[in-house]
């Protein structure tokens, strides 16, 4: 039974979502979802603490072998991944009740919730596939459930938003079709650790450094890196609240996960950092992303926008760990993946707790919450603080972790950047602040109360990034292993 | 290397094309079709990887000698499918944003966005005007 645990953590939401959609009732599609997201959990718990143990697991789907038959790995690069979107799942799934019900119709709430599960399996299986084109495959499966669920948004904006993420993420995605296709072409197999063992030489083969180019320009779409994030502060900031948490905490990241494997498992660093420059060019574009999008931040009137923002930079810094292709920056990255996802989805649960209650997040209607709800107010601070990078709040720990790693490679100019970046964090969040705590709030507007599922899940969020803060030995560890199982010997 | 490889020439013209449509229109129905077009030539590049000059269906039978590679087409079928499910969702929306703003060109929904937005801005500075008046 525990043999067949890889699949059943993709089949379990796969098989959740038509649910969702025949039984249309919201409870009972509510509870689908979070017995999905639950199993999910359950799964990869089991899974990385195996891993740790024992070592790579592989399941050759259908009892097909690899290199024929498609073939799901786990190993020390996707248990963290894989534990993040399914613990971000849970924690929506809590939060998503009440929030949904508020701005959702109760025609409309199973199929967000069916859109959720696919997101779902989607995101896991891209995480855990072996095989190139299945991750293409499931890459499509979280993209337009997302692309959908966007557009479920509350203002007809979100409608827009979803489209033109539609248009470019399937631009995205085609081009990583093609170069799969390039891949193929080359080698004749779709395995990566096929194609791994196949790539070792024939650096000057133009069909394969096409197939390089094609891959990365398509993950860099997903993965919303400059000057190729246009698609993101719409779809965060007009995304139902739930969506854009779950979202914010998981889409990005694991398109960064799925660019370390094909940049360090499938195409190998000596091709990709070595005779092309993708190294630079990822650090270039990583440095651009952080000021741009720390820049565009402090100029947003919407806090949805301020976050989604912030997002973009907050992808340069993990980018930025990549792009070193060492084992400290992509430990870094990695840590910074789960601690960024962590803050963020606090800060956009927050945003969504104030949506609820005030009826807009516009900085002007924000004025004064500070002192009418300071307990969600102190949340919005010390998540805030984790974007900076205030120890002791998750942040500084990755961002420590990246300073380690860049000043290790003397990338002084990059260093540069993030601190600016880390300044206009400062800006940003202390705009909100300023609003929140020092204006007057506007007279007799009457709150509604807090749903206390969401903020259960909005504290669970802060306190873990606490925890994470100070004792940060789990995500240090799983990000260690993680880039040792990239950098190693392959892994495939 | 034009003539020996018109074909793979003429797949990525193609694909140019329809990129070129997605990026030059504003009307999102045409967005879509060049969206189609650029998956078609993708899908078509696949199919001309497999296929071998004089190579029969790969349905194994004694007169046959030389195959057509059949796993491309294989992928293809899936890849066709998620362009099927791309395009009926992006038809979906478009429709939804005819519902919403009455128009499904670009340029005229960021228009009305934004006197939107200019409208909201008009508000909340008359709101203000009066909180200070009284």
């Amino acid at each position: 039974m525990t043999g067949q645990l890889p699949v059943l953590q993709v089949a379990a939401p796969l098989l959740c979502a038509p649910l969702c959609v025949l039984l249309r009732s919201r409870l009972v599609a509510w509870l689908l979802f979070l017995a999905a997201a639950l199993s999910s959990l359950a799964c990869a718990v089991w899974l990385a603490e195996r891993v740790d143990r024992s070592g790579a697991l592989r399941y050759a789907m259908g009892d097909w072998q690899a290199p024929y038959g498609i073939e799901f790995v786990v190993n020390g690069f996707n248990t963290p991944v894989l534990l993040l979107v399914s613990l971000s799942a849970v924690v929506v799934a809590v939060y998503s009740r009440r929030s949904v019900e508020a701005e959702l119709d109760s025609r409309r709430a199973p199929l967000l919730y069916a859109c959720l599960c696919l997101a779902l399996a989607g995101l896991l299986g891209l995480a855990i596939t072996g095989d190139v084109f299945n991750a293409f495959v499931f890459l499509e499966i979280s993209s337009l459930s997302t692309y959908t669920m966007i557009a479920m948004g509350r203002r007809r904006q979100a409608l827009l938003a979803g489209f033109r993420y539609l248009v470019i993420g399937t631009i995205g995605a085609t081009f990583l079709l093609i170069g799969i296709g390039l891949a193929y072409a080359v080698t004749g197999t779709l395995n990566m650790a096929d194609l791994a063992g196949r790539l070792t030489g024939g650096h000057d083969n133009r069909a394969l450094q096409a197939a390089v180019v094609f891959v990365f320009v398509g993950l860099a779409v997903k993965m919303a890196v400059f000057p190729l994030h246009a698609w993101l502060p719409a779809a965060y900031g007009e995304a139902p609240s739930a969506v854009s948490t779950f979202v914010a905490a998981t889409g990005t990241k694991v398109a960064i996960y799925v660019f370390c494997r094909f940049a360090f498992t499938v195409f190998g660093a000596s091709l990709v950092f070595g005779s092309m420059p993708v190294d630079r060019i990822a650090l270039l574009l990583a440095c651009l992303g952080i000021l741009a999008g720390s820049a565009a931040a402090c100029f947003q009137d919407d806090l949805r926008y301020v976050l989604a923002w912030s997002s973009v930079a907050q992808v340069g810094y993990i980018v930025a760990g990549v792009g070193l292709a060492t084992t400290a920056g992509v430990s870094a990255a990695y840590l910074h993946m789960i601690m960024h996802a962590v803050t963020k989805a606090a800060l956009f649960a927050i945003a969504g707790l104030l949506l609820l209650r005030l009826g807009s997040v516009r900085l002007s209607a924000l004025a004064g919450i500070g002192r009418r709800m300071p307990w969600t107010f102190a949340a919005f601070v010390v998540a805030g603080l984790g974007l900076v990078g205030v120890p002791p709040t998750a942040g500084f720990v990755s961002k420590w972790a990246l300073v380690t790693a860049l000043i290790e490679r003397d990338q002084w100019p990059v260093l540069v950047a993030m601190l600016a970046g880390s300044l206009l964090a400062l800006v940003y969040i202390g705009r909100v602040v300023e609003v929140a705590w020092f204006r007057e709030p506007p007279d007799g507007a009457e709150a509604r109360r807090s749903p206390a599922s969401m903020v259960a899940a909005i504290w669970f969020l802060v306190l873990l990034s606490l925890y994470f803060g100070i004792d940060a030995s789990l995500p240090a560890h799983l990000a260690d292993a993680a880039a040792e199982a990239l950098l190693g010997k392959g892994g495939g | 290397m034009i003539a020996s490889h018109y074909v793979y020439w003429t797949f990525f013209a193609l694909m140019l094309i329809g990129l070129y449509v997605v990026i030059s229109h504003g009307n999102l129905l045409k967005k879509l079709i060049g969206l189609s077009l650029f998956q078609v030539g993708v899908f078509l590049f696949y199919i001309g990887l497999g296929k071998r000059d004089g190579g029969s269906a790969p349905i194994i039978s004694d007169d046959v000698e030389t195959y057509s590679h059949p796993l491309p087409q294989v992928l293809i079928l899936t890849a066709i499918v998620v362009g099927v499910a791309t395009l009926a969702v992006g038809l979906a929306l478009a429709v939804r944003i005819f519902e919403a703003y009455g128009t499904v060109e670009e340029d005229e929904v960021l228009e009305r966005d934004s006197a939107d937005r200019v409208a909201e801005h008009d508000r909340e500075r008359a709101a203000e005007h009066d909180g200070g008046g009284t």
